[in-house]
């Protein structure tokens, strides 16, 4: 086996102090007059990645999962020479290509043909190349009827594809893909994930940052996780995904206080503070059952009057599959003030549908109003539920069932007369 | 050194289809299309001309004036409105450096080639002036293209400089409109060399586009040549070339962290 990539001691530092707009020439001659000869105030540092080590054979597929702001999109970033380490070492073997946004540098005002060549060019491939896997590409996509129609009238759909379709040519002897499947339908996705597949049989170095978890552990066969700039765990895809999931189960399910969680973005002037899981009689609840009604009651501290806030939530499986996503906004309601002070949102559901398994609750709160995000939090909350009799008998019903059930019925009306059938409760197995 | 010029040299066909792509844009749902190169030059020769030629009766060293303004104006429309595109073309592709990677040099580079067709087109138009003013052709015509490629590599030192210091300071945006609008009244293109007082002649020599525009219409109409300028006009061109590649390439490790 040869070494396909080779990182030692990479570190990573970001001067806070930078990333916040100093970039008007104004502001550094103001600082300069006010302290002409002392020292530079102590800029904030953040290590957004901190003395990582690993090496990476020809060949293997690696998953690397973290939370937001690990420092997995960094580490990404330097290995395809976006940026710079700030100390430590990169060395990659052959062509690498990277895929940290599908269709970046696509440009609105040309044709789809037109971009193919442009982002075939950028990426890495030569015209002639591209003259060759032309008609490949664009089958690929599904885009023939619109392959001269301008960008700009496409939908992010039909962009995500066409540009996983050019990627998927440029047959890189390391491919980096950064959280590109999260886009387009199902259909396609099934494409995409296939298209990395037959990367993974050539013999090809993948290496595939996702939140989905489901789809990292399908392709992958080794991951890493990485927490705080630091790799975490490396090993076996599954035992990483468990030690990964496990670190959220230290929440207290029912009802866990927020205030400390780390992690948090948003600008904070209104922030969750609790989340309890109640019966609709009232009673607090760590676990619940298939079938039955729950309330989900959303606390929140308001440190200033938020006009027309909007939260909402997003539930995930254990392998971060999304079940659901809903919010306030959403459902067309307009909450136009909240005062400062504590409060909660109930929200109501009839009936929780969903197959026995943990569920983990991702929160935000953002604005209707204006591009703010005032709080998020990811798998801030789980809930467990347990399997219940659902079909009125009492047959074992699990997770690999599916994620959902409905409420139904069969008819046998249909079968023929004369069919002796046992309509009563089946004996259980 | 070796290595980023081997590694450009390499990327090339990047920089045929940004430039490329810049040209399309410029020009799709315009309705005049590259007419538009020509259109610029011609009304600014026109007011020059009446202003400044009739009006104002500024010699132009026996050439008629609107062949004297156009002439400059076409090498000067190519360096002022490229000057100002490579120099924001780092922070117009921004989304280009924080996802890719490819030499950033080839961005400025693009935007510098990007321009040259409108060069070609508005040099078109000056050939058929030079016919119709019944310009005596001769062989040093044949040696414009020189002072062309100096253009180019005055836009690529200036522009390179600037677009690097632009993704720090966006100040830098605010300063190219109004360098070039001094650059157009401190440069012989309304008025020769020979208009001003004698002792501002030398410093007018510091400006390279001065020996630009006078060896390019030295090449079309004859006269007299002014060696002096022109090799100053090279050295500073030379050294605005070195500066903008060494200050290029030791701040573009961090562009993607700061643009």
């Amino acid at each position: 086996m040869t070494e396909s990539i080779t990182v030692e001691n990479l570190s990573k530092r970001y001067e806070l102090g930078a990333l916040r707009q100093e970039t008007q020439l104004r502001d550094q001659l103001a600082r300069l007059l006010r302290t002409p000869f002392g020292k530079r105030a102590p800029k904030e540092v953040l290590w957004a990645l901190r003395d990582v080590s690993f090496t990476v054979e020809q060949g293997e597929v690696v998953g690397i999962i973290g939370r937001n702001g690990a420092g997995k999109s960094t580490l990404l970033k330097i290995l395809s020479k976006i940026t710079f380490p700030t100390s430590g070492t990169v060395r990659a073997r052959g062509r690498v290509a990277a895929l940290l946004e599908v269709g970046a540098g696509f440009h609105e005002e040309l044709t789809g043909r037109e971009n193919i060549f442009l982002n075939g060019s950028i990426m890495g491939m030569k015209k002639k190349e591209v003259d060759a896997k032309l008609e490949a590409i664009v089958e690929f996509s599904g885009m023939q009827r619109f392959i001269d129609t301008p960008i700009k009238r496409y939908s992010s759909g039909m962009r995500s594809r066409l540009g996983f379709a050019v990627a998927a040519h440029l047959d890189p002897d390391v491919l980096i893909v950064d959280e590109v499947l999260a886009v387009g339908d199902a259909v396609f996705q099934k494409k995409c994930i296939s298209a990395m597949h037959d990367l993974r049989g050539g013999g090809r170095t993948v290496l595939f940052v996702s939140h989905n978890l489901a789809a990292v552990e399908n392709l992958c066969s080794r991951g890493m996780w990485i927490a705080q700039g630091r790799v975490q765990l490396d090993g076996p895809m599954r035992e990483v995904i468990e030690a990964y999931m496990g670190s959220f189960a230290s929440a207290d399910s029912a009802s866990k206080a927020l205030t400390t969680a780390d992690g948090r973005q948003g600008t904070g002037e209104i922030r969750f503070t609790r989340v309890e899981f109640r019966s609709t009689d009232g009673d607090l609840q760590t676990v619940t059952r298939c079938g039955k009604s729950l309330v989900i009651r959303l606390h929140y501290r308001a440190n200033e009057p938020i006009e027309r806030p909007a939260f909402a939530f997003t539930m995930y499986t254990e392998l971060g599959t999304l079940v659901t996503d809903t919010g306030t906004w959403l459902h067309g309601l307009d909450i136009p003030l909240v005062p400062a002070g504590d409060g909660y949102l109930d929200l109501e559901i009839d009936s929780l549908n969903l197959m026995p398994g943990r569920y983990y609750f991702s929160l935000k709160l953002d604005s209707c109003v204006e591009t703010r995000l005032y709080d998020a939090l990811e798998h801030a909350v789980y809930l467990d539920v347990e399997e219940a009799p659902l079909y009125g008998q009492s047959r074992r019903i699990d997770s690999r069932l599916g994620l959902v059930f409905f409420p139904q019925r069969w008819r046998l009306d249909g079968i023929g007369s004369g069919a002796e059938i046992d309509v009563s409760p089946a004996a259980s197995g | 050194m070796g290595q980023w010029v081997s590694e450009i040299w390499h990327s090339r066909e990047i920089l045929y289809f940004l430039a490329w792509r810049d040209v399309k844009v410029r020009y799709k749902q315009a309705a005049l299309g590259v007419a538009w190169a020509v259109l610029q030059p011609l009304f600014t020769m026109i007011t020059f001309a009446f202003f400044f030629g009739k009006l104002a009766g500024i010699p132009s060293d026996g050439v008629p004036y609107p062949l004297f303004s156009y002439s400059a104006l076409v090498l000067w429309t190519y360096f002022s409105v490229t000057l100002s595109q490579v120099g924001n073309s780092l922070v117009a592709n921004s989304s280009l450096i924080t996802k890719i990677y490819f030499p950033r040099v080839l961005l400025p580079a693009a935007a510098a080639f990007g321009g040259l067709l409108d060069l070609v087109v508005s040099s078109v138009f000056l050939i058929g002036m030079l016919l119709y003013y019944h310009v005596t052709p001769r062989w040093t015509m044949l040696l414009t293209p020189i002072f062309v490629g100096q253009t180019v590599l005055l836009v690529m030192g200036v522009g390179m400089l600037l677009a690097a210091l632009n993704v720090r300071y966006r100040d830098v945006k605010y300063t190219i409109p109004f360098l070039t609008q001094i650059g157009l009244f401190v440069t012989p293109i309304i008025y020769p060399v020979t208009f001003l007082p004698h002792r501002f002649q030398g410093w007018l020599a510091l400006n390279p586009m001065t020996g630009v525009i006078q060896g390019f219409r030295a090449c079309l109409f004859g006269g007299h040549v002014d060696w002096d300028v022109l090799g100053s006009s090279w050295i500073v061109t030379l050294s605005l070339l070195l500066i903008g590649t060494l200050h290029f390439r030791s701040t573009e490790r961090v562009f993607a962290d700061i643009v």
